[in-house]
């Protein structure tokens, strides 16, 4: 008898008779099938996507449900790519899921989207920007929420050429080892060599990683101009408290930072140019309602996973309402004739038909001078949106050329 | 110039090992002691550090690193009197549930009590940044982390070594029933190892809240590394585990320098290979009442 042995027998006796799921249905409702990670290195980010979509929940079965009827969410913790896939054919098959929503993490969101393409009900992917997803593996039955990590690589990308750290400097990156963290890689190094940056290193980062001690050193090694990450979750926060706390003198720069990841490395520790799809002082009166109501139910603001929950689930509400049907050929026709919908930015988004991926605006954000934020959640300084007021919303994502995407 | 860079990732190595060092050595007395393996460990080690960042808010940074692990000792007070002792001669599998299922709950409790997103903790000012002796960088903070960590390390060994409380333990850990034959009671004994334990396990987690993710998971993810670097070093061995934890650190950071992405796998080969080869571990020694 070993430790390994007891721990695996013992998650296995939790697999089969804990978490039974939430399988009480009310008279009517219609069922959602809500997969996140809540625990591992994307936890954090799950547990404000539980937040976001419960609130959407509340509000429009306050407001009458649609159809007349309410709407369940059932969330659940995705774990990893095997258990998510098969918590989802078990939504649908057992709990009586309509239509499945949810996710962050990259490998997990693709195998739903296998699930939903074999069992043909509509995934729609929320918190998952692999390129790959809405690329080569995109499917008819899947619709794509946020920002995918080319949008996010331009994002922070433009800014970071009006600074000057692109043309001309030596880049050393660190990058997630998983679907997510090689898509935002290989998208980074096409943007810096198009642009003129050469890459001096870039090295994996397994994602269970806590001390990057002997990173800091090979990048010190280096002696880049830019340190640029394409890591993910906690890895993000245990990189930059260990960056403040080493004092290295290069440039940071990073594609991929959730506000959550941003407030646990505390103010002071983080520096650089970073992209984001959403911040609760983002300067729109709907949004700020939302970021208020969010704070007093919850005692804090919003995190962007927690917005993006809340306008994913009324956006579905939307189109059930309108097409009167919970039938997934009704809604990917809803969706498909790029229908816009308010997600409390400046311009309203729509999905693409051919790729169904959320055009919609992103931001570069930097961080506030010391001093300046009024309290722990807000040292973000948000830049202006991007694309800029006079350009279509799709100028900074992959062309239908670019693009991989070839749905039946 | 790259034996110059390897050489400082043997370097920093070290530093890291001695923090996988203060929560090993706790794991390893409590199995040595009471043939407890404490899954609940990495839990102790997550009080710790939620308990310093709460003392930082009020009392500052240096309260914190005292305090916390004072607090987290006499929970483990509780926890031994209640828990524990009920299963030092229970088959070794009971304990195991027992304390694995106490794992879950403190994970638990933890989101309860803080929620599930992670705490910002921040180092004071004035202890970032990076010293560089000759050729070699190391940040600041880790090298009076060393130092605290080496402190504890003398402590324990002088407590084990050079008193009479330590001859108790070490020939309890030996032979109990001949203890027990000459009129002393363990029970005590069995309680100060489990607060030096669980207290090591809350120092550690206190020194790393600034400048690691505080997150309800932090304790099931070091509770890993301790029992790969218990098992390395040999159950029941000071200098074993002293060894072992070096040595983990040290190899870690070789094979960053080489192949990044095997760092976290790198100690799991070592483990393997340790166990091929010396099944008792580097430095194990025999113990009779586990044989």
């Amino acid at each position: 008898m070993n430790r390994r042995s007891v721990v695996k027998g013992a998650l296995a006796g939790a697999a089969v008779i804990g978490f039974p799921g939430i399988v009480r249905a009310q008279a009517g409702a219609i069922k959602i099938g809500h997969l996140t990670p809540l625990t591992g290195f994307l936890g954090a980010l799950g547990g404000y996507a539980v937040m976001g979509i419960k609130m959407a929940e509340e509000e429009i079965n306050k407001a009458g449900g649609v159809m007349g009827r309410p709407l369940e969410v059932m969330s659940e913790d995705s774990v990893n790519p095997a258990t998510a896939a098969v918590k989802a054919q078990r939504m649908l098959d057992q709990n009586g899921a309509t239509v499945l929503m949810g996710e962050i993490n990259s490998a997990s969101a693709q195998t739903i989207m296998q699930v939903a393409a074999r069992t043909k009900r509509l995934f729609m992917s929320i918190g998952a920007r692999s390129d790959v997803l809405r690329g080569a593996n995109c499917n008819r039955y899947t619709f794509h929420v946020d920002i995918p990590v080319t949008v996010m690589v331009n994002a922070a990308g433009q800014a970071l050429m009006r600074e000057g750290l692109v043309k001309g400097k030596r880049i050393y990156s660190l990058t997630a080892d998983y679907l997510f963290g090689h898509d935002l890689s290989k998208a980074a190094k096409a943007f810096f060599a198009a642009n003129g940056g050469t890459h001096v290193g870039d090295e994996l980062v397994p994602t269970d990683a806590t001390d990057f001690s002997p990173y800091l050193l090979k990048i010190r090694q280096a002696r880049p101009d830019l340190v640029a990450t394409n890591l993910a979750g906690n890895q993000v926060t245990n990189f930059v408290k260990q960056y403040a706390e080493f004092g290295l003198p290069f440039a940071v720069a990073g594609f991929n930072l959730n506000t959550a990841d941003a407030w646990a490395a505390g103010e002071g520790n983080l520096t650089g140019i970073w992209p984001t799809v959403w911040h609760h002082d983002l300067d729109v009166p709907a949004s700020k309602a939302f970021a208020a109501a969010f704070t007093k139910k919850h005692g804090k603001p919003p995190e962007n996973h927690a917005w993006i929950e809340y306008v994913s689930l009324k956006m579905m509400a939307q189109a059930m309402s309108e097409t009167k049907s919970t039938e997934t050929e009704a809604l990917i026709g809803y969706f498909e004739k790029e229908t816009q919908f308010d997600i409390l930015k400046a311009r309203k988004g729509y999905f693409r038909s051919w790729d169904h991926q959320l055009m919609q605006e992103a931001y570069p954000f930097t961080v506030k001078a010391k001093g300046e934020a009024k309290d722990k959640w807000d040292f973000l300084k948000l830049g202006a949106a991007v694309p800029a007021p006079d350009q279509p919303l799709e100028v900074l994502a992959p062309t239908k050329q670019q693009s991989a995407c070839k749905m039946a | 110039m790259q034996l110059m860079f390897l050489l400082e990732q043997v370097v920093n190595g070290l530093v890291l090992g001695g923090y996988y060092l203060l929560i090993a050595l706790g794991l390893s007395l409590i199995f040595s002691v009471g043939g407890i393996v404490n899954l609940a460990h990495g839990a102790f080690y997550a009080f710790g550090a939620y308990a310093s960042v709460e003392i930082t808010r009020h009392l500052g940074f240096a309260p914190a690193i005292v305090l916390s692990p004072v607090a987290v000792g006499l929970l483990g007070i509780l926890f031994e009197r209640f828990i524990l002792r009920r299963f030092y001669t229970a088959d070794p599998i009971l304990s195991l549930l027992v304390t694995f299922g106490l794992a879950l709950v403190a994970e638990q409790l933890i989101r309860i009590l803080w929620g599930a997103a992670p705490l910002s903790a921040t180092l004071p000012q004035g202890l970032k940044g990076a010293v560089v002796l000759g050729d070699f960088l190391f940040s600041r903070y880790r090298l009076l982390l060393l130092a605290i960590v080496a402190m504890v390390l003398v402590g324990i060994w002088l407590l084990l070594h050079k008193t009479s409380f330590g001859r108790v333990v070490r020939a309890g850990i030996q032979r109990p029933d001949m203890v027990a034959a000459l009129g002393i009671r363990l029970q005590p004994y069995m309680t100060t190892v489990v607060v030096l334990g669980v207290g090591m396990a809350a120092l550690g987690g206190a020194l790393f809240a600034p400048i690691t993710i505080v997150h309800p998971a932090m304790g099931a993810e070091i509770i890993t590394v301790a029992f790969v670097v218990v098992v390395i070093g040999g159950l029941g061995s000071f200098w074993g585990v002293v060894l072992a934890a070096l040595l983990v650190g040290v190899v870690r950071g070789v094979t960053i320098h080489f192949v990044p992405a095997a760092g976290e796998a790198s100690m799991y080969v070592l483990m393997i290979l340790v166990l091929l080869f010396r099944p008792r571990g580097l430095l194990g020694e025999r113990i009779e009442k586990f044989e």
